[in-house]
């Protein structure tokens, strides 16, 4: 109950901050709008090969996206030592993470929910088809890119060039996420419902989801504390 | 016995026993029915990829062990095991792409192993930048402890996840992967006497680089106690 | 004799291969003020930083009621993003602070920031901000309160409101542990003193009722130059 108290007082004080600046928000939403207008001169948009690229070309999008405003979670502590006060204070390193995680990812998800009509826009495509299973698909997807994102903002918060070390660490362990939200995306932008093969997808991402959950809860308590 | 001479001694014994082998491969083996010379490649690049594996497994319970114990030999050990195993890793892409280019055509293709192994090489990889920017011994050894089981954990899923795609890379043939009756007992042999070769070497390698980790870490301790006077 | 409201116990900690600190015991008892004296890098920040809870012992234990303990270190530790209200009332939800919103605008008074309340906190000339962070340390009534050099760079304001904090809080049986360079200031309030000498106890007892006349008396005792 505490643990829930502490979680919701940390996310909302994140939220808060960024709904104040915007800074992230707003330049990781530019930046996937400049990458969702700069594909079309890669590939024809009209073709049927941009349906099979659809769930590439956003995941990209959102994965760059993602590194754009999980490169800001923890740094926004370190001006004025605040994450020494608030380490300090009865709040648990686990409840911590958990609270920043979720404020990045409500931040991704809104960003994400403002991409997805415009990329049907521009690339005059009907992603409403399977409407349900998307969500599934973003929110669990986007949950891994925000749990492993977030401790590794942690991990990089006192590192020489931690804006590029971020992306660099984190794509490569994120691949397996990734991939299954390609796939999905790309079968369900298609409309047709899933195959029983397709099943395994879902249960990657949420194996994937539960997995790092924890790993990231067991040791961000090595990673903070000194 | 001290560090250098055993490090020294497994060296030279890795050394000797990769000659041995080489004169079974080159001079005692016949050629293979379909590939010709060319599988011989095979002695090279299937005991690398094992002492790879085998280097970042170490690593990977290196990390955990500091994690719990917070010593710091296991941060010494996790950095000297993944240094060899990233090495052994080179060799293994770079035996298979000039195997590849001989038998298929091509230095490169996107199949599931071939990929897996870019990513895990690339996963450790960043493991090596990550510590080179992080100056603090304990905060280093913190840091790069946690990377190190995200990573083991990350690369398990990456295998299996990435198995589920079409793969062209030839399935296992060694006796406890298939049951037995895939390879001549004879090429198995020589396969098993390089890896234990190589594994040698590893061995060397790793001692070496625990050396001079410490030694970093002794000056470091210097220039900190110069500072505080 | 009274139970010590915080005790270290043979407590080393190494940097690496570096002791910063080496086999320090010592305690306080309540309505005890401690003040830790030494050169920069004789070790008081890092055992301030452990009884905060933000390090832990390479060995040896610590002791100390962590969720009733105030901590001010080197950084101000509030967010330039929120207002006053905003930073008082997110560290009134992770102390547990009960009628958190009463106990907020009462410390926004004793502060004299009632005015500027709802103004975020990046708004505020640098004597503000010291009394916010004030303010957010004494705001859950600490047991124990931790100050990594509180009187340094404070205006004259901020001294006089901490010291009149001190004392009440001194004065209701709290334990208030400071490492300072600012002697003068500390001598006032310290009952007690500790000299740590490149991470050892050099001394540590009841402080020497020559520190009043002359502050720098334990110095020239202790072999440490000033």
């Amino acid at each position: 109950m505490r643990f829930a108290r502490h979680v919701a007082a940390i996310a909302g004080k994140d939220l808060r901050a960024e709904i104040r600046t915007k800074e992230g928000f707003n330049a990781a939403l530019a930046f996937a709008v400049v990458i969702l207008i700069l594909f079309s001169f890669a590939i024809d948009p009209t073709s049927e090969q941009m349906r099979e690229m659809s769930g590439g070309l956003l995941w990209i999008v959102f994965a760059f996206a993602g590194a754009l405003v999980l490169n800001r979670s923890f740094p926004r502590e370190t001006p004025n030592d605040s994450l020494d006060v608030l380490l300090a204070s009865p709040v648990s390193p686990p409840a911590l993470l958990l609270g920043k995680t979720i404020a990045n990812f409500v931040i991704l998800i809104a960003i994400e929910s403002l991409c997805l009509p415009l990329f049907g826009i521009l690339y005059n495509m009907d992603w409403t088809r399977q409407p349900a299973l998307l969500a599934a698909t973003l929110l669990l997807a986007t949950w891994a890119i925000t749990v492993i994102g977030t401790v590794f903002s942690a991990l990089t918060v006192n590192l020489r060039l931690r804006e590029l070390m971020l992306p660099v660490l984190i794509y490569p362990m994120l691949i397996p996420a990734l991939m299954a939200a390609m796939k999905l995306t790309t079968l369900l932008i298609a409309g047709a419902p899933p195959e029983p093969g397709d099943w395994l997808w879902f249960r990657l991402l949420i194996g994937f989801d539960i997995i790092f959950t924890l790993l990231a809860q067991a040791l961000v308590e090595t990673v903070l504390l000194g | 016995m001290p560090r250098p001479i055993l490090s020294s001694a497994l060296a030279a014994a890795g050394g000797l026993w990769l000659i041995r082998n080489l004169h079974v491969v080159t001079l005692q083996l016949p050629d293979e029915a379909a590939q010709g010379a060319v599988y011989r490649n095979l002695f090279f690049h299937v005991p690398a990829w094992f002492t790879c594996f085998t280097a970042f497994a170490f690593a990977g319970l290196a990390g955990i062990a500091y994690i719990v114990r917070k010593r710091m030999v296991f941060d010494t050990l996790a950095v000297a095991c993944v240094e060899a195993g990233v090495a052994f890793t080179l060799i293994g892409l770079a035996t298979g792409s000039i195997w590849a280019r001989i038998i298929w055509g091509i230095w490169w293709t996107w199949d599931a192993r071939l990929t897996w192994a870019l990513i895990t090489c690339l996963v450790y990889f960043g493991y090596l930048m990550l510590r080179e920017s992080l100056d603090d011994p304990t905060s280093r050894a913190r840091i790069s402890a946690v990377f190190s089981t995200f990573a083991f954990v990350s690369v398990a899923i990456t295998y299996k996840s990435i198995e589920w795609w079409r793969t062209q890379h030839p399935g296992p043939v060694l006796d406890f992967r298939t049951g037995g009756g895939q390879i001549d007992k004879a090429m198995q042999s020589a396969l098993y006497h390089n890896w234990g070769a190589l594994m040698l070497i590893a061995a060397a390698l790793v001692l070496i680089r625990m050396r001079q980790e410490d030694s970093r870490r002794e000056l470091e301790a210097l220039r900190r106690y110069v500072h505080a006077q | 004799m009274p139970a010590p409201a915080l005790a270290v116990d043979r407590v080393w900690k190494y940097f690496g291969e570096f002791p910063a600190l080496r086999d320090i015991t010592l305690d306080a008892a309540p309505g005890a003020c401690l003040a830790l004296l030494g050169r920069n890098g004789a070790g008081k920040t890092t055992l301030l930083r452990l009884l905060a809870g933000l390090a832990t012992p390479t060995r040896g234990t610590l002791q100390l009621e962590r969720h009733r303990a105030g901590y001010i270190g080197h950084g101000i530790g509030i967010y330039d993003d929120l207002s006053a209200r905003e930073n008082l009332m997110l560290f009134a939800r992770l102390y547990d602070v009960p009628n958190a919103r009463a106990a907020v605008s009462q410390w926004l008074t004793r502060t004299q920031l009632a005015r500027v309340a709802d103004s975020p906190a990046r708004e505020f000339s640098r004597g503000m901000r010291q009394r916010l962070a004030i303010a957010r340390a004494f705001l859950h009534n600490p047991d124990v309160l931790l100050l990594d050099e509180p009187f340094t760079s404070l205006d004259d304001r901020a001294i006089a409101l901490l010291q009149e904090l001190l004392r009440e809080t001194l004065g209701r049986g709290a334990t208030v542990v400071m490492s300072t360079h600012q002697l003068r200031e500390a001598m006032e309030l310290a009952t007690h003193v500790a000299l740590l000498v490149r991470g050892k106890l050099a001394f540590h007892g009841p402080r020497p009722p020559e520190m009043i006349g002359d502050p720098t008396w334990l110095y020239a005792r202790h072999g440490e130059p000033a």
